[in-house]
């Protein structure tokens, strides 16, 4: 087989892994990225929710919040692992084709 | 590593795409030069590899979690401005479909992962592998310790980021308006977990990469040396 076929499948390999990525820190009780708490956290962690922190952190909704879908965010461990590897298969197909598009705009122009 | 919206003041987050505009316009340049037309794909598995590699929460059990960012296995691979235009797209898809890093953020986010963490991989890369052959186990061993030295120096940056905010921006009585902790706390946090912890994990992913292009495919290691050159 060759080695770029290999990789290709390696990438799909890793997306249907990913869920080790949410329970790993799940499991050991790992909480949230230092400085990426939510405005709640951050409350408790201070006592108080910084102005411009409160007002900038809803500035943008995005389609799929912390890799899963729209109000899962209480589903449980097995809903949000299916939901975690579209998002790895997603994101994946889009990284490949916003690269392949930018690479051959850039390598087509160099000529 | 990914500052979401809120932790950083205005001042920051305009220097970060202040940063990052004329550094994608060089790399866009450079990469015009130097990418071959048949190392599109490896640009493309590069920025979905990055993308994927970051889902990979290690936790530190009971406090916070972190992850690699494979920036420096696409540049020793591709170079590392290649590498900053394919960890930018994965940052980039990330802050705007699943939140994670914030849009005002996505300046200083990419400066710290995309073009910090390459360069300096690189660089630590390039200078202990010297001329070895290229399939030498030292080679190995310096893209390990590059991965390593790349994270630890992106999460310096980031720690910085975080703690200039308290003395950038403030209430009269001394509220922090954005995030909360200063320089110190903020650099012992982000460069503590990610020497102790996550630059394990980016020194182990990029060594064993390398390890197996080796043996595999070791023109895919040769051909940016040409390039560069």
């Amino acid at each position: 087989m060759k080695t770029m076929t290999k990789l290709w499948i390696g990438l799909g390999i890793l997306a249907i892994a990913s869920p080790i990525g949410l329970y790993l820190p799940d499991k050991l009780k790992a909480g949230s990225a230092w400085g990426e708490w939510g405005a709640d956290e951050m409350k408790g962690l201070i006592g108080y929710i910084p102005s411009g922190l409160e007002k900038l952190s809803s500035v943008w909704n995005a389609i799929m919040p912390d890799y899963a879908f729209k109000g899962w965010g209480g589903k449980g461990l097995g809903h949000l692992s299916f939901a975690y590897v579209i998002s790895a298969l997603i994101g994946i197909a889009l990284c490949i084709g916003g690269a392949w598009l930018l690479g051959k705009f850039l390598s087509g122009k160099g000529r | 590593m990914h500052i979401p919206d809120g932790y950083l003041g205005p001042i920051t987050c305009v220097a970060g795409y202040v940063a990052m505009v004329p550094i994608w316009a060089i790399a866009s340049n450079k990469v015009k030069k130097t990418l071959q037309a048949k190392q599109v794909p490896l640009l493309a598995i590069g920025a979905a590899f990055s993308f994927v590699i970051m889902m990979f929460n290690v936790p530190i059990p009971g406090g916070t979690t972190g992850h690699a960012v494979g920036a420096v296995l696409v540049a020793i691979l591709l170079g590392p401005w290649a590498a900053t235009i394919a960890v930018s797209v994965a940052l980039v898809i990330q802050a705007l479909l699943f939140g994670d890093g914030g849009l005002t953020a996505i300046g200083a986010n990419c400066f710290n992962m995309a073009f910090v963490l390459p360069f300096v991989g690189y660089a630590v890369y390039r200078t202990i592998s010297g001329n070895s052959p290229i399939t030498a186990m030292r080679r190995v061993v310096a893209a390990g310790i590059a991965g390593y030295i790349g994270l630890v120096t992106a999460s310096l940056c980031a720690g910085i980021e975080f703690g200039l905010q308290p003395l950038l921006h403030h209430t009269a009585s001394g509220q922090a308006l954005y995030c909360p902790y200063g320089l110190k706390v903020a650099i012992t946090a982000m460069v503590g977990e990610h020497a102790l912890i996550f630059g394990w994990v980016e020194l182990i992913a990029t060594a064993l990469v390398v390890k197996y292009l080796q043996k595999q495919e070791p023109g895919l290691l040769q051909a940016n040396r040409e390039v560069v050159k």
